[in-house]
């Protein structure tokens, strides 16, 4: 009987660890969700969170530049075209939200938002 | 000289700047010596003595704006311009609270709205007009434009005793002040008494009026502040193209309705949009406000009374008058 080699046990070993819970060295990393910015829009333009899970909001502008602003979320960055800005969030009450672009950015500005709804 | 005395400067002129378009400033009766002592004393301080005069606030005329959102184009504005120049005792002041123009990129438009406007606010027979950008004068070119026309974007002045102050809360593109312009606003009131009557005119609301809608100043809180020490500070804004009347810590605020287009109740509707157009009632929801002084509660004070003034057009005022346009205020 030939026994297995090392270099051949070894992606086995990975796969096995990457599929258990707990082992994964990825596990306890917040989700990370691709957001853009171009106007006068967010793309998506609705998200569903969980109160408490963190969450990775990874902004990108696909032309200028862009705010993104909750006071109840906590949120309050710009987005600049060329460079991707990732704000985490915590959502800790259940609800639905408005993160608005708040850096005036012409004359769709006004409505240009994405709404968060939070739940348990 | 004794220094002057918070009591005597409230009995001359205790007053509370109000409410709308139109203010009407008038120190309380009093004793005469005591009344011009008191006015040399705070004109030493103000540089200005305390007299009555009336002034006008006009707001969001948005000279420009295409017509699928503003289908009355200027007629608000120009309409408004015969109005104050009607009005007696005519104003000696009129401030006018941003979104002058409507923003434009193409090249040449910005200026050409500008001087639009320039051309309409020339017809006012006031002898001073003051104005602060909006976002759509100085949101895209951090103020460039304003400032060639008309200007710094936040300054100060005085007239007759009272202290005007202009914020500028547009031009860093964020609805913010900044820290530059909150310390010069810091040193700007430290000459001043606490009971110095001070107007804040500005283009968005100080407070969260309704963040969703981006009705709201992130530094607001630090703006309010620096004028807590104030007894008498009244804010005027435009912006939100309604009227509204707030008040926190003794300060009031007060916003104008616009010279374009209303937007809704936020209390009402999750949606910002503009109200619709009613070609038979084209000013409808626009306009200004009067304001007039009476008698205070406590002898020898002041109060300001709103009264709300509907445009209307010429031809249709007929033989209604100036007065069957006025009803009594729902603030």
């Amino acid at each position: 009987m030939r026994f297995p080699r090392a270099h051949h046990l070894l992606p086995l070993l990975t796969l096995l660890a990457l599929a258990t819970p707990g082992l994964s060295p990825h596990a306890d990393e917040p989700k990370v969700i691709e957001i853009t910015a171009q106007r006068f829009q967010f793309a998506p333009g609705q998200l569903t969170l969980k109160k408490g899970e963190p969450v990775v909001l990874r902004l990108r502008s696909l032309d200028v530049t862009h705010g993104f602003y909750s006071k109840p979320l906590g949120i309050d960055a710009t987005i600049e075209p060329g460079k991707a800005n990732d704000v985490t969030v915590t959502p800790t009450a259940t609800g639905k939200y408005v993160v608005i672009c708040d850096h005036f950015c012409g004359s769709g500005h006004g409505n240009m938002k994405l709404t968060v709804e939070v739940v348990e | 000289m004794k220094d002057l005395d918070r009591r005597s400067f409230l009995r001359i002129a205790g007053m509370s700047l109000g409410v709308g378009a139109l203010y009407r400033v008038a120190p309380a009766l009093a004793a005469p010596g005591e009344a011009a002592e008191t006015a040399r004393r705070m004109a030493k301080k103000n540089g200005e003595a305390v007299r009555p005069f009336t002034f006008v606030q006009l707001s969001d005329t948005h000279v420009g704006a295409p017509a699928a959102l503003n289908p009355g184009g200027t007629q608000a504005f120009e309409r408004a311009v015969k109005t104050v120049n009607a009005l007696t005792p005519h104003p000696d002041l009129v401030l006018f609270t941003g979104d002058l123009t409507h923003d434009s990129e193409e090249p040449g438009e910005p200026a050409r709205r500008m001087r639009r406007f320039q051309e309409i606010a020339r017809g006012l027979s006031v002898h001073t007009l003051r104005t602060v950008p909006g976002e759509h004068d100085a949101g895209l070119d951090g103020g460039a434009l304003f400032r060639e026309v008309f200007g710094e974007t936040h300054y100060a002045f005085d007239h007759r005793g009272v202290h005007f102050v202009a914020l500028d809360n547009v031009s860093r593109a964020k609805p913010e002040v900044g820290p530059e312009q909150l310390e010069w606003l810091r040193r700007d009131l430290s000459r001043f008494p606490p009971t110095a009557p001070i107007v804040v005119f500005t283009h968005r609301p100080l407070f969260d009026l309704k963040p969703e809608w981006e009705w709201f100043t992130s530094d607001g809180d630090a703006v309010m502040k620096v004028l807590s020490p104030f007894e008498n500070v009244t804010v005027l804004y435009g912006h939100i193209h309604r009227e509204d009347d707030h008040e926190e810590g003794g300060v009031h605020h007060h916003a104008a309705r616009s010279l374009s287009w209303a937007f809704p109740d936020p209390q009402k509707t999750e949606e910002r949009k503009a109200l619709p157009f009613d070609p038979l009632h084209p000013f409808q929801n626009l306009g200004l406000r009067l304001v007039h002084a009476g008698p205070g509660r406590r002898p020898a004070t002041a109060t300001i009374r709103p009264e709300e003034v509907e445009l209307s057009m010429a031809e249709r005022s007929g033989t209604e008058g100036f007065a069957q346009l006025l009803r009594p205020s729902t603030l």
